[in-house]
């Protein structure tokens, strides 16, 4: 048994082979690919432990009373029960009283047939997904700027070969490493207020990293564009040809001369006017933006001043230069193109446009009328739940929120509020704890389907051994309760191929065309990057010969500087900012359990300068309250002198007592409507111990560092 | 004008707004006025709470005046200084070239130039300053208009009559050594010019900087072509020859700039019986005696100080906004705590209060005239009272935020300035590195490599493998191999 597949984290999708290891049990190792070029991180090593794991959940859950235990149960008690639930309060209250909640780590046809079944099925509005949280803000910049957006336009290996690479919020050294063997030639110039494993590389190799106070990164794109400009370094040329708009972006960008981006974001203007002139004089440059880009109330302004610079130095559209998001999720870039948004139906069609309701109406054989309209993003969604006006019944796939939404106390009272919350997952995430019924699914490498990475690279996940006995995969979840609901058995196949097929037809025509793609094409190793109109096509660089706007212009963006919805004050007067750790993913819901991974991190932890750490009264190892208006996360001190006195840092895959997204801020991208984790207004206390401390953590200390054999 | 202000029109589409907008006059079009319509528009974009008219009396749009310099250095052409234009607002409408005349406050109502008048709830004064010329023979007219070759510097007007005046390779003459002057004197050098910069005081900058760092800033000036001429009164400007110094020197200049401070714009103010001092006096609240009336900018005077510096007149403009929309009716400015930043291309220079703080201040100082840097940071109680940061790029930002905030300093303060703390024991890692990490993304230490290699890794692969070093970013992959080669080099036994 080898079976060459790819990792079920984040957005890189590295290529690994899987294969039985020492006692029998899978194990993954790196194979050659041009994303990953053989390289994993020890997150992609040791994912398949979680296969065997004792904590996997196979039978279905179910209990009526929520103070009490689950019980297991076959799966027809567990659907009828299921959808008998779903029938009853959709007709009592309407078919919005029922949400589902989908996930950027779900497959092509996961995604797809969820956002069917709850247009059809369900007949709700009432469906989003965790990718609102992670790449919705570049998504709408990118797509008000070029015309459609995909992550990056261009394949991955292409920006090894420019001199100058600016990574604005992204932090791919501790979040993607084997991307960082494409950024070993290019100067770097990193953009985040910590000195992160990614800035150290930048200064290591002679590049810049500026750390702009959080919240002010919209200013300091502001400023390099004024500078960039003052020094006479934009293409003017390009500018003229390829885009309309700069006048007006530049008014806004006029107010931060080098100076002025100094006083707001703490910045040198010497260093201001340093990156403007390395990135503008590069032979081969590219602006990337990350979550530290995105997750702001002002998330898609920031990305639009991010891309109003690679505009204005005529990046984008051009082999050899360019910007680009960096997607996060495994499928972030599938998962936002089929369905599965509130406000999408396939093939990144709007679904208030009649003639995208008409074209997805007719491949599902329904009347367009049929088809539901828009409905509230990931958080509205989430903070209406049990209300008047929310709903009453959700659906959850692929996600943790009561960890990763913002607010999170909040949101885990919300939940408590439902009359039914039914979780898909393999494990008892602390969503799934919450819930009245448990229903448990393949894993990654149990199931076929196709993911979509961070350069619209559609990639083959493949089957690698047959699920445990008792469980189902999502597709076989999805089919059981549409039956049950009463719909054709035909209209939701369980066939992964199958799905991908009508999703090809359901997207044709769309943005993001997949009509192109087969599982053929995939096996013969064909290089499949969307759009894929049809059995020949495959596009790895877009915008060549103009953007996807009717005129084939790019837009700048007319956008310029506000504060972040919350600024610290006497009572909360630090910053707290959150991210991810190299050895875990997401909420943690699968990395926690994971020995190696667990033991080497296996607690919150807080980043603060040493300065600060005396003024707060606590010390290294203490445990600390992270405290905002919102609620308290505890975690351990780290000194470290090169944070920030005025931000403290808190990674986010940590649930309970110790979930960063207690303190987070749910103030919303007026946009894109992605909530502002990355700027809350804290203060810090010192902590006793959290209580689920003193209980064993699952995994934490099984095993030592471990190392594969071989 | 906005439909919603003509009675006659629009009355039904916009009854509402009609009777609930409060509406507001700014008098004044330049970087705060312009600032303060931009404030209330984010916070009330549909008008529904007020409606803001701005007039301004240059026939323009609203323009960056901090920005003249670079103007004339030749960065920015006129139209890249444009403000955004706050007018796309449905609260904000902006009239250019009207000039207000007149206050009536008893009627609550502002006389215009072309006849008509606008009626008010509420009135923002931000009319702005004017250059101040001294009583120097040949500088003024008896109008105040400037003699043959002498302008200011304080709008695009200036600019151009300046560019017309001076030639590339020909001699200008800067009077007035404050930041304006020299970032003047900075510009017109980086356009070839030869130029001498005049300043009555003992030293440039004098309020902004101390002694031993004017004298370090004079000499980087001489470097880049600037002849500083501190201490010198000016006797008369002599049109087509030069400016005539008090020992009877004559600084050659086909143009003189003048740079000698600024005149609050008050007459407005004081014709309507406004209190007027400098400026027009303005409490926490922004108001004058008259609560209905407002002052806000340059041509302010509050008890915390402010005005000369835009950054404390777009707060005011802020904490207006906030008041006058009802967003944040308790919203207070409470004075400024002003950084200077001199904008002059190869210098870097920052300051921030009490240059010379007395002996209750603990100070720092580093001078090193060779290397055209100086630093001195003054601390009381823990806080930054003062700091003069020339060369220091890189902590001045830090500083200057610190300041800002109040925020108090580290305990190693020389640290500050140089940004190398002193090690902090007990921190993470601290401690002796006995076996160090050579792959970070896969945790693998030096110790756990060589183990492999004793277990029979000779190979990077084989070492890849059995530790999974280098797969990850390939950071360490250099290291492995030299790693690699040491140990296959000392012990050149094949593998078994």
């Amino acid at each position: 048994m080898s079976t060459a597949t790819h990792c079920p984290y984040c957005a890189l999708q590295c290529a690994m082979h899987v294969e039985a290891g020492p006692g029998g049990a899978p194990a993954a190792r790196p194979a050659p690919f041009p994303t990953n070029r053989g390289g994993l991180c020890r997150k992609g090593w040791t994912s398949a432990e979680l296969l065997n794991s004792p904590e996997r959940i196979v039978r279905p859950l179910l209990r009526t009373d929520r103070s009490g235990g689950f019980a297991a149960t076959d799966w027809d008690t567990a659907l009828e029960h299921v959808a008998g639930r779903l029938k009853g309060l959709s007709a009592e209250h309407g078919a919005d009283a029922v949400a589902v909640f989908g996930s950027g780590g779900l497959t092509n046809e996961k995604s797809y047939l969820l956002g069917k079944f709850a247009r059809l099925a369900l007949g709700t509005s009432r469906i989003d997904y965790n990718g609102r949280f992670c790449m919705s803000s570049a998504a709408a910049a990118g797509g008000r700027a070029f015309g459609l957006d995909r992550g990056l336009p261009f394949p991955l290996p292409d920006v090894a070969s420019a001199e100058v690479v600016l990574l604005a919020g992204a932090n791919p050294a501790e979040t993607m490493p084997p991307m960082m063997g494409h950024l070993s030639g290019p100067r770097l110039i990193v953009v985040d207020p910590r000195h992160s494993a990614t800035a150290e590389q930048a200064l290591a190799g002679g590049g810049l990293h500026l750390a702009p106070r959080p919240g002010t990164d919209p200013a300091l794109a502001l400023g390099l564009l004024h500078a960039a400009r003052a020094q006479h370094l934009l293409d003017e040329d390009y500018i003229a040809a390829r885009t309309t708009g700069f006048d007006q972006a530049w008014k806004h960008a006029a107010a931060f001369w080098p100076e002025q981006t100094e006083q707001v974001t703490g910045v040198p203007a010497q260093r201001v006017r340093e990156a403007a002139r390395l990135l503008a004089t590069a032979r081969g440059a590219y602006v990337l933006t990350g979550r530290g880009s995105e997750q702001h109330a002002k998330g898609t302004d920031t990305v639009s001043a991010w891309i109003n610079l690679a505009l204005a130095l005529g990046l984008p559209g051009r082999e050899g230069s360019g910007y680009g998001c960096i997607t996060g999720q495994g499928n972030g870039q599938g998962g936002r193109e089929h369905g599965q948004k509130a406000d999408q139906l396939p093939g990144y069609r709007r679904i208030d446009d009649p003639a995208a309701r008409a074209h997805v109406a007719e491949v599902w054989g329904v009347d367009p009328d049929e088809l539901p309209g828009p409905g509230p993003s990931a958080f509205e969604l989430l903070d209406a739940l049990g209300t008047a006006s929310g709903a009453r019944a959700m659906l959850v796939l692929g996600s943790n929120p009561a960890v990763s939404a913002p607010d999170a106390g909040r949101v885990r009272n919300r939940l408590s509020a439902l009359d039914l919350l039914v979780v898909c997952d393999f494990v008892m995430s602390e969503t799934a704890a919450m819930a009245d019924v448990v229903l448990p699914v393949a894993q990654w490498a149990e199931e076929r389907g196709t993911m979509t990475n961070l350069e619209g690279r559609v990639l083959r996940r493949r089957a690698v051994l047959a699920p445990p006995p008792g469980v189902r995969t999502d597709l076989e979840v999805i089919a059981g309760l549409a039956v049950r609901l009463g719909q054709p058995a035909e209209r939701f196949p369980t066939d992964a191929d199958a799905v991908l097929a009508e999703l090809g037809r359901a997207s044709a025509g769309g943005g993001a065309d997949y009509a192109g793609v087969s599982p053929e094409r995939l096996e013969a190793g064909e290089e499949l990057f969307w759009p894929v109109a049809d059995a020949g096509a495959s596009t790895p660089r877009m915008f060549l010969d103009g953007f996807a706007h009717p005129d084939g212009l790019a837009r700048f963006a007319p956008v310029g500087h506000r504060p972040a919805a919350e600024e610290p004050d006497a009572e909360f007067p630090l910053i707290a900012t959150t991210g991810r750790l190299m050895g875990h993913y997401q909420s943690g819901a699968q990395t926690r359990r994971i020995g190696e991974l667990a033991g080497a991190e296996p607690e919150a932890y807080v980043e603060v300068h040493p300065d600060t750490g005396v003024r707060s009264g606590v010390a290294e190892g203490d445990w600390a309250r992270v405290v905002s208006r919102r609620g308290a996360a505890l975690a351990r001190v780290r000194l470290r002198a090169d944070a920030r006195p005025d931000t403290v840092f808190l990674p986010f895959h940590f649930g309970g007592e110790e979930a960063a997204n207690n303190v987070t801020n749910p103030a919303l991208d007026p946009v894109s409507r992605m909530p502002e984790f990355k700027v809350s207004a804290i203060r810090l206390e010192r902590a006793d111990p959290p209580q689920e401390a003193a209980a064993p953590r699952a995994g934490a200390g099984q095993r030592g560092p471990a190392r594969p054999a071989g | 004008m906005p439909a919603r202000r003509t009675p006659r029109r629009g009355r039904h589409r916009h009854a509402m707004v009609q009777h609930t907008a409060r509406r507001i006059v700014v008098i004044g079009n330049g970087m705060v006025g312009a600032r303060f319509a931009e404030e209330v528009a984010r916070r009330d974009p549909a008008g529904e709470r007020v409606g803001v008219t701005v007039v301004g009396a240059e026939d323009e749009a609203a323009y960056n005046r901090v920005l003249l310099p670079g103007v004339l250095a030749g960065r920015y052409a006129p139209d890249d200084i444009r403000l955004p234009a706050p007018a796309e607002s449905a609260a904000v409408a902006v009239r250019t070239g009207t000039a207000a005349t007149a206050i009536d406050p008893a009627r609550r109502r502002v006389t215009l130039d072309d006849g008509t008048g606008l009626d008010y709830d509420e009135l923002v004064l931000a009319t702005g300053a004017r250059a101040a010329f001294p009583p120097i023979p040949g500088l003024a007219a008896a109008d105040g208009a400037p003699e043959p070759g002498v302008t200011a510097l304080r709008d695009l007007a200036d600019c151009r009559r300046l560019s017309a005046l001076a030639r590339p390779g020909g001699p200008v003459v800067v009077l007035g050594g404050g930041v304006l002057g020299l970032e003047a004197a900075r510009a017109l050098a980086e356009r070839g010019m030869r130029v001498s910069l005049v300043e009555s005081s003992p030293w440039i900058m004098r309020r902004q900087i101390d002694r031993p760092a004017a004298q370090i800033l004079a000499e980087q000036y001489s470097r880049l072509g600037v002849a500083v001429h501190s201490w010198r009164v000016a006797a008369r400007w002599l049109p087509g020859t030069g400016l005539e110094l008090d020992d009877g020197r004559v600084l050659p200049g086909d143009a003189l700039v003048v740079t000698a401070g600024v005149k609050a714009n008050t007459e407005i103010a004081a014709g309507a019986g406004i209190d007027v001092e400098h400026g027009i006096v303005v409490d926490d609240t922004l108001a004058t005696a008259d609560p209905r009336v407002h002052a806000v900018g340059d041509c302010a005077q509050h008890p915390g100080g402010g005005a000369g510096l835009v950054q404390p007149g777009w707060e005011q403009a802020a904490v207006l906004a906030d008041r006058l929309t009802g967003t944040r009716p308790e919203a207070r400015y409470t004075g400024a705590r002003p950084v200077t930043r001199l904008k002059a291309e190869g210098i870097e220079l920052t300051s921030m209060g009490e240059a010379e703080a007395d002996d209750t201040a603990e100070t720092v100082t580093i001078a090193d005239a060779h290397g055209g840097r100086y630093a001195k940071l003054s601390v009381r109680q823990e806080r930054i009272v003062g700091a003069v940061l020339l060369g220091f790029a890189d902590p001045a930002s830090a500083i200057a935020r610190m300041y800002d905030d109040g925020a108090p300093v580290p305990a190693d303060r020389l640290a500050l300035l140089t940004g190398r703390p002193a090690p902090e024991t007990g921190e993470t890692g601290a401690g002796p590195a006995t076996d160090p990490l050579v792959c970070r993304c896969n945790a693998v230490t030096r110790g756990g490599l060589e183990t492999a290699w004793l277990d029979g890794a000779r190979t990077r692969p084989d070492i890849a493998a059995a530790t999974r070093a280098t797969t990850g970013c390939g950071g360490c992959t250099r290291d492995v191999d030299a790693l690699l080669a040491g140990w296959n080099g000392a012990s050149p036994v094949a593998a078994p």
